[in-house]
């Protein structure tokens, strides 16, 4: 039996959308030459002042805001103070005592209910470069394109209990922020990271465990898997009657293990001070309320419309949710006329399938709500069978072409003529004679066997429904 | 002729009138530096070439009080081009690829650039003896410190190797050595001028401004860098007003504040009698003596040197030997920091760096750095309490006359409390300007300090001129 429950709290590095810096002009875009994105105020050199961008705060109190943070209106950023290349300053622009957003809350639909998870704080600071180790000889380079990039620091409260609640409050979380326009979350170029405190206590106590930090884990999959080693080692460590120290530790890949970084002596002192190159942001109502009208409808407020208005089921509201893009591609396609559960089921099938296949943004997608709807039509009426459908879906998502015009030019029309389906399935019935004796005999389920073979010779295009009742009228 | 001597406002009338050219105004000044600067050392880089480039480059014409005027400009902002070394090691090769934003506006109202001036290393100190590469001598007696850390600006505009200066002022860095020099220094209201490419000491305290041989040249290059900065967030967003419109005006009724805390035992007794002197002759232009306390003055200087070091000792930090500047190889990254820095900064810079580092360290933070906060607020009380009752307020600059070479150098704090009357205007961020009031026995100048409200510069310029120009003193020149 389970002796120790796990208590998880995240911290997520967001990178922001902004077109620039924190503190600069420089351009925040991914995969530049080295060093091509930056210029005295970012690279740290004497005499240079940071300017805030305003742009940032709006995203961080839009964040806030949709999260259901507190926006502070007075808050001021801070200086944290380490030595390390990647930081040309010595100091990196953070908030600390006054962060712009406290408190919040994020609700993940878990298979076993809902679970809420509160937010301790959202905070912006400035991203660090990056050290190149690889390809150098006795030396190491620095590149600078991210030093500066704001960042959102999400802090939850110790109230995750699982890896999987740990990573779906992380896919929650892209999700809204995606939503919002603030973050891609692109997690593998390293605009969304996040750092896990894990600890472990005996199940029914209130106290918190001593915690180890692992720090930047850069994949759902490895937020869980991370996570889940980190449990299980802590566990190790007490069972044998050992204490767990506390301890930054990183998650190494490729073993699948965390491993010790530094213990809590080796900790940074980071003299945290308020940053007197800055006036403190002062976020005025005005600025709330007009932050308030860009926040779109965000995914839970649209899995409740697709469960309650449109009847579908939670999990697949939450699918077609998750991607504002994907979202608006359904609603677009109910909008227009399209029946709900129709366009969802072909949507959580065949276009997610494809799309993923394919590897295609549903932005990209040849296939368009009209398109889909005239397809569902089809299927409807009766004019092809499912299975086709699926055929002409295929073709419609490589093609681009109309469902209707792929059916006529192909041929794909549905058999509805009764006339032509008798003889069909009349000279079926005289070439397995000795399966239509089995079936009389009591051997039902050959029905299906019959019913192969006519779309066999049908190529699939027999209305199932017309096959099935002449079926039963020649075998009684 | 000796065109060096002429002030701002001199010079510009002989420009305007055709009288000379900026030629044989900056040749003068170059010919003045050949004779004096090896005496004074007032500069870290004599630019001379720069400076007949700038002559060259100059519009045949322009309307500024600034055009053609030349000027030292302290080692510690930035020259795009043109070495900054904050007269450090650490940036003894360093030349900004960008200018600052005061010398930006000078350049646009066509000054010309004699040389990158001397100063404490990194602006701590008040003597110049902390500068990285050599002491700056007073012209007045070149066995005394000329004050500090502007000491190379006030030399230069003292020496006449320049015709007027710029300074940066944290704790009494203008006026100190302003009032060592027997010239006019500066310090404008925190936010009034711009920051940006100044390198940074105290980035709450530091402040740009004038170091000139009038109080009208200082109100005229007052009007020149002030203002808001978009590069710069503290720069304040207020009006500039013209400083030069108050020159002249008379100060009847003016309210003259007198803190009892600045008059204080161990004071210079010929300091004391000297600003006394000047006081009773600025009540005998009309204007009313108060009596006012500051109460919390005692306090100044401890609480300065914690946050002024706190902030050094972050600001500092970006000087690693990594991306520019000097460099000592080592084993490994923390060594080549310890090698590079233990190298880099001078004594005093490293004295600042681990008391800040003290200050802002966990556990010590709230008895340090969040208290002395508290008392900065207190001090910035004390004088609004007081703007209450006057318009401005008359203190010495300093306690002393300037000190010798070598005196205080071994005795940091007596060093610290050379900035005893001037460090509690920089924590209440309001304007001070130092002017000649006398001299003593030896015949050293003494500086007369005039607090004013903040952005209300225009009052202590007033009172400063009205002063001048009914007293002789500023009219002396050392001879060298
Ligand atoms: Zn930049």
């Amino acid at each position: 039996m389970k002796k120790y429950e796990a208590v998880i709290g995240l911290e997520i590095h967001a990178q922001m959308l902004t077109k620039t810096k924190m503190f600069c002009g420089c351009s925040t875009r991914f995969g530049s030459e080295p060093n091509s994105q930056t210029c005295p105020v970012c690279i740290g050199m004497p005499g240079v002042l940071p300017v805030i961008n305003k742009k940032a705060v709006e995203f961080t109190v839009r964040a806030g805001l949709a999260l259901g943070c507190k926006i502070s209106p007075y808050n001021r950023f801070a200086r944290k103070n380490y030595f390390y290349p990647d930081l040309p300053k010595g100091y990196q622009i953070s908030q600390y005592e006054l962060p712009i957003c406290l408190g919040g809350v994020v609700v993940l639909n878990m298979e076993n209910g809902q679970s809420t998870i509160e937010l301790t704080r959202i905070h912006m600071e400035e991203d660090a470069g990056k050290n190149i180790h690889e390809g150098m000889k006795d030396f190491s380079c620095v590149d600078l394109n991210r030093a500066g990039v704001p960042l959102m620091e999400i802090v939850t409260e110790p109230q995750i209990r699982s890896p999987k609640e740990a990573s779906a409050f992380m896919k929650k979380l892209r999700s809204v922020l995606r939503y919002l326009e603030v973050c891609d979350g692109n997690m593998e170029e390293g605009s969304l990271r996040c750092d896990a405190n894990v600890s472990l206590r005996p199940i029914g106590s209130s106290e918190l465990g001593v915690k180890a930090e692992i720090k930047n884990i850069n994949s759902f999959r490895f937020v869980e898997k991370a996570i889940e080693y980190e449990i299980w080692r802590q566990e190790e460590v007490l069972k044998e009657g050992g204490r767990v120290i506390q301890e930054t530790r990183l998650y190494n890949t490729s073993t699948g293990t965390t491993e010790s970084m530094r213990s809590k002596e080796e900790a940074h002192d980071y003299r945290y001070f308020p940053e007197p190159d800055l006036v403190p942001i002062v976020v005025s109502d005005t600025m709330l309320k007009e932050v308030k009208a860009t926040i779109v409808e965000l995914p839970d407020e649209k899995v409740g419309r697709y469960v309650n208005s449109f009847g579908l089921p939670l999990y697949d509201a939450e699918l077609l949710s998750q991607e504002k893009s994907i979202a608006h591609w359904f609603e677009d396609a109910v909008n227009k006329g399209g029946n709900p559960k129709a366009v969802s089921n072909w949507m959580m099938g065949e276009l997610m399938r494809l799309l993923n296949e394919t590897s295609t943004r549903i932005e990209d997608c040849k296939v368009t709500p009209e398109h889909l709807i005239g397809l569902i039509k089809l299927v409807d009426s009766g004019a092809i069978n499912v299975k086709i459908g699926k055929t002409v879906f295929e073709e419609m998502f490589n093609s681009g072409e109309q469902a209707e015009k792929i059916v006529k030019s192909k041929g794909l029309l549905q058999i509805s003529n009764e006339g032509e389906l008798d003889s069909v399935i009349d000279g079926i019935l005289k070439q397995y004679s000795s399966e239509v004796e089995r079936f009389k005999a009591g051997e039902v389920k050959l029905t299906g066997f019959f019913v192969g073979e006519v779309m066999k010779q049908t190529k699939g295009k027999a209305n199932p429904k017309l096959v099935n009742e002449i079926l039963k009228k020649k075998l009684v | 002729m000796e065109y060096f001597k002429l002030n701002i406002k001199e010079a510009n009338a002989l420009l305007q009138n055709k009288d000379i050219t900026v030629k044989e105004l900056t040749e003068s000044v170059f010919q003045r530096i050949e004779v004096v600067e090896k005496t004074v050392n007032a500069f870290v880089t004599v630019t001379t070439d720069k400076a007949f480039e700038m002559v060259e480059e100059l519009p045949p014409y322009q309307s500024s009080n600034l055009f053609g005027i030349p000027m030292a400009i302290k080692d510690n902002m930035c020259t795009r081009g043109i070495k900054t070394t904050c007269s450090s090691k650490i940036l003894a090769n360093f030349i900004p690829p960008y200018e600052s934003t005061v010398t930006d506006k000078l350049m646009k109202s066509g000054y010309i650039l004699t040389g990158k001036a001397n100063m404490d290393e990194f602006a701590m100190g008040s003597s110049t003896e902390n500068s990285g590469f050599f002491t700056t001598k007073n012209p007045w007696d070149t066995e005394r410190a000329p004050g500090g850390s502007s000491g190379g600006s006030a030399a230069a505009v003292c020496a006449d190797e320049c015709i007027a200066a710029l300074g940066s002022d944290t704790g009494g860095s203008i006026r100190q050595p302003a009032s060592f020099c027997g010239v006019v220094g500066l310090k404008p209201t925190y936010g009034r001028v711009s920051r940006f490419g100044l390198v940074a000491f105290a980035s709450s305290l530091d402040q740009i401004g004038p170091i000139t041989k009038t109080v009208e040249d200082s109100a005229i290059l007052l009007n020149l860098i002030s203002g808001h900065d978009p590069l710069d967030s503290t720069s304040a967003t207020v009006n500039v007003p013209d400083f030069t419109s108050c020159i002249g005006k008379d100060i009847k009724g003016l309210r003259v504040g007198i803190p009892s805390e600045y008059f204080i035992d161990g004071m210079d007794s010929q300091v004391e009698q000297s600003v006394k002197a000047a006081i009773s002759h600025i009540e005998s232009l009309g204007a009313q003596i108060v009596e006012i306390s500051l109460p919390h003055t005692g306090y100044a200087v401890a609480t300065y040197y914690i946050l002024a070091t706190s902030e050094a000792s972050s600001n500092l930090a970006r000087f690693d030997g990594i991306k520019y500047g000097l460099r000592v190889p080592a084993d490994d990254l923390i060594d080549t920091y310890m090698t590079s820095r233990a190298a880099g900064f001078g004594t005093e810079v490293k004295r600042r760096i681990m008391l800040g580092t003290y200050a802002l360290s966990s556990g010590y933070y709230d008895a340090y750095y969040k208290k002395a906060q508290q008392v900065r607020t207190l001090i910035k009380h004390d004088f609004d309490r007081s703007f209450e009752k006057v318009d401005i307020i008359a203190t010495p600059t300093a306690p002393t006359t300037a000190f010798k070479i070598g005196e205080k150098v071994n005795d940091p704090l007596q060093m610290y409390l050379s900035d005893i009357f001037t460090i509690s205007v920089n924590l209440a961020g309001v304007p001070a300007i130092s002017l000649p009031c006398g001299f003593d026995q030896k015949g050293l100048p003494i500086g007369l300090q005039l607090i004013g409200k903040a952005f209300d510069e225009e009052t202590i310029l007033k009172a400063a001129y009205a002063y001048e120009a009914s007293t002789p003193h500023h009219t002396r020149r050392p001879t060298l």
